[in-house]
């Protein structure tokens, strides 16, 4: 039987991952949302794994709502991603410093 | 009863400020005629109710009168009351100034026909009286600070009549600025007794001397002196500046730029005697300080015999007039520090008559030249302008205390008062007097000679062309000529010798400095006064003086310029007016000039401008430099910057670090 300590470490290595791949990436803006996707699947981890160990079901509902509104996000992503090549002709991160003060 | 005569009191004011109102705000519609036919109502009325009031206070002995009209404004337990006072000596006052200022008004008619600024100018006479009157009907010190400043205002709209004279606007502010430094001892004192006597009404302080007169204050660390000696000391340093004392009066002179009615309304009659009114009218205070009626003497016997002599060398009339009335405050002055207050309110009225007439003839010359003040330019007057001739001639020997003219006996009354006197400094002050009875007949006469008589030295275009004012000139110079030559000698008697006086208990003298009593069992009624004027020393002086003028003038001017040239030195003193001028200019006007330019350049420019304004922008523009190398734009550092955030906050609250 798998133990809450375990779901909870592997939400917590995927979400450092995620995080990782965020501040370590970059080249790709697509490794930048499937990071961020990252993030939201350990989220989702910890949803499911408490509503799992705590007999509640309210957890899971969550679960199903940010996938819903994950998949929006990945599709807008890929939009604006796709727009932006137009535009600008790369999607390499590093190029992204239109902020800049 | 009392509450009709308060109302009456106070509409004497009001009749003025509501002429004022007339004249000023409606000018325009009313025009010129009715502008001078509703004022001179106005003030005419006024005149007529304050003789009422001083028939009433003084005949019919009527107590003295305290009513509050309303609370202006109440501090804790202080509460500042419009109130009037009316008694012998503000109902005294009220006439002369009330006199005056009618003649004044009748006399403008004539004077200003034909300037543009008429409405204006009759708007001031009238708010200048409204100020004045309340100044004389205060009943506490609030009230009268009002009045003082009232009239400082109005003398400073008046002396700069003419605006677009340069020397006029010079004169104005001159006034204005050398007054703040007396009224800022006078609001001093009004703080010094309000602090130690917790009342500014007049009767509730004096009645509260006592309790005070032993109390002592440090003003120099460690160095107690009495309190009421500061009092006093603080008020008579706001007299200085109104009354014109040495070293305060550089704005007398200069104040002769104004018209020439206002010259002898504000300049003579009135306003400068202010200071010599509010003396009379803190006697009580005054009379337990020896310390300053000693100053007062002393200053007042400087000024009557220094400024007398300035007035030897002036070439423009109105300016020897005015040194000359300087000298005659000099004279009040010396009698308010001998204790001589009846002495000083007496010599105030005579003055106010005789000087009045003098400047209002003077005025009547000048109208007649065009405007020419030059006494150079003038000579051989007399005999077109017999009526002005003629009552200047009464004016110069009223002043020149010739018997039985006015100034004989006030003149004489205050030498006599300060040879009574026992105050430190009488001494000093009696021969200081005394030469200023050689002195005042001296230049007087000069004055008269030069401008009447002797050779013709008019404009060749005005000669022939030259003639008598018309008659709203003339009638005030007669109406005053009567009191000038009359008034000595029959009030001396009431002010000085009976008893009670017309002043009564208005003032207060302590017995030990009552030298007007001890004068008054020698006095033997005023005809015997003047014929036995030949055995004083002040009518002898008088007459040499008189001499010495018509030799140095008229019968020997060789021998005046070889003199002149022979001391140079002195006539250069007395051309410069003893440096008070220079010294001014010098070391206050510029060094408020180079202090200013310090300010501005250290505390302006580099501190407020530098430092505070654009040191302001530079410090952000330098933090933004530094701050800006963050915003570097890329999304992974403001992802880790997040992160960090997050973590050093969980790390807050739940490591609770």
């Amino acid at each position: 039987m798998v133990s809450l300590n375990e779901y909870l470490m592997l939400a917590a290595v995927l979400f450092g991952i995620g995080m990782a791949g965020i501040i370590l990436n970059r080249k790709n803006l697509i490794v930048l949302l499937m990071s961020i996707e990252l993030i939201l699947l350990a989220v989702n981890t910890n949803f499911i794994a408490f509503s799992y160990f705590l007999g509640n079901a309210i957890g899971q509902v969550f679960v199903f709502f940010i996938l819903t509104v994950a998949a929006a996000e990945a599709a807008i992503g890929l939009a604006i991603l796709v727009v932006f090549y137009r535009k600008r002709g790369t999607i390499e991160v590093q190029n992204l410093d239109t902020l800049k003060g | 009863m009392d509450k009709t005569l308060s109302w009456l009191g106070i509409s004497v004011a009001l009749l003025p400020l509501l002429g004022a109102l007339l004249a000023g705000l409606g000018g325009k519609i009313l025009g010129r005629l009715w502008t001078h036919r509703v004022l001179n109502t106005l003030v005419g009325i006024a005149f007529f109710i304050s003789l009422y009031l001083l028939k009433v206070m003084v005949w019919d002995n009527h107590a003295p009168i305290d009513y509050v009209f309303y609370t202006w404004g109440t501090a804790g337990l202080f509460h500042f009351d419009v109130a009037i006072l009316l008694d012998r000596l503000s109902t005294v006052m009220l006439s002369t100034v009330l006199f005056i200022s009618f003649m004044v008004h009748i006399y403008t008619i004539g004077y200003m026909a034909d300037d543009p600024g008429y409405q204006r100018f009759f708007s001031y006479v009238s708010l200048f009286t409204f100020a004045m009157l309340i100044l004389v009907l205060a009943d506490n010190f609030f009230l009268m600070f009002f009045g003082w400043e009232g009239v400082g205002l109005v003398s400073y709209l008046l002396i700069g009549f003419w605006f677009k004279r340069e020397p006029a606007n010079f004169g104005s502010l001159k006034a204005f600025l050398v007054n703040r430094v007396g009224d800022m001892g006078f609001l001093l004192a009004i703080a010094a007794v309000l602090m130690y006597f917790g009342t500014l009404n007049y009767h509730a302080v004096f009645d509260q001397i006592p309790n005070v007169v032993n109390r002592t204050m440090e003003v120099v660390i460690s160095y107690p002196v009495p309190v009421i000696s500061v009092i006093c000391f603080l008020l008579f340093i706001g007299a200085m500046g109104k009354s014109a004392q040495i070293p305060l009066h550089v704005w007398l002179p200069e104040s002769m730029e104004g018209p020439t009615p206002i010259s002898a309304l504000i300049h003579a009659a009135t306003m400068v005697t202010a200071g010599i009114y509010m003396v009379a009218r803190m006697s009580p205070l005054f009379e337990q300080s020896s310390a300053a009626l000693s100053f007062i003497l002393m200053l007042g016997g400087t000024t009557a015999f220094f400024m007398g002599l300035l007035a030897v060398v002036q070439y423009d009339i109105k300016r020897v007039i005015a040194y000359s009335t300087i000298s005659q405050l000099g004279y009040m002055a010396v009698a308010l520090g001998a204790s001589a207050y009846d002495g000083a309110i007496f010599h105030l009225i005579t003055h106010a008559f005789f000087k009045a007439l003098l400047f209002l003839a003077a005025g009547s010359v000048i109208i007649a030249l065009h405007h020419e003040q030059d006494m150079r330019k003038m000579g051989g007057l007399a005999r077109y302008l017999p009526v002005t001739y003629l009552t200047f001639v009464i004016g110069t020997l009223a002043l020149c205390a010739i018997p039985p003219f006015s100034g004989f006996y006030s003149k004489d009354a205050i030498i006599e008062a300060v040879h009574l006197s026992t105050v430190p400094g009488a001494a000093y002050a009696y021969y200081c007097v005394l030469a200023g009875a050689f002195v005042t007949p001296l230049y007087m006469f000069r004055a008269l000679f030069m401008t009447f008589h002797m050779d013709d030295h008019t404009d060749p275009h005005l000669r022939g062309k030259i003639k008598e004012s018309p008659w709203v000139v003339l009638l005030p110079l007669v109406a005053l000529a009567i009191p000038s030559v009359l008034s000595g000698e029959v009030l001396i008697g009431p002010m000085l010798a009976h008893h009670p006086s017309v002043l009564g208990n208005s003032v207060f003298v302590l017995p030990a400095h009552n030298v007007l009593q001890q004068w008054a069992t020698t006095f033997r009624g005023a005809n015997v006064m003047a014929l036995s004027a030949g055995e004083t020393l002040p009518f002898w002086f008088a007459i040499a003086g008189i001499f010495s003028a018509w030799f140095f003038v008229v019968g020997y001017p060789k021998v005046t310029e070889s003199l002149k040239q022979r001391f140079s030195w002195i006539y250069s003193v007395l051309v410069n007016k003893y440096g008070f001028d220079a010294f001014n200019q010098k070391v206050i006007v510029r060094g408020t000039q180079e202090a200013g330019e310090v300010f501005y350049q250290v505390s302006d420019e580099k501190l407020i401008d530098g430092v505070m304004v654009n040191g302001t922008g530079h410090l952000v523009r330098w933090a933004a430099k530094i701050t800006r190398r963050l915003q570097t734009g890329y999304l992974y550092h403001y992802a880790l910057a997040m992160v960090i955030g997050v973590v050093v906050l969980l790390a807050w609250y739940v490591g609770g670090f």
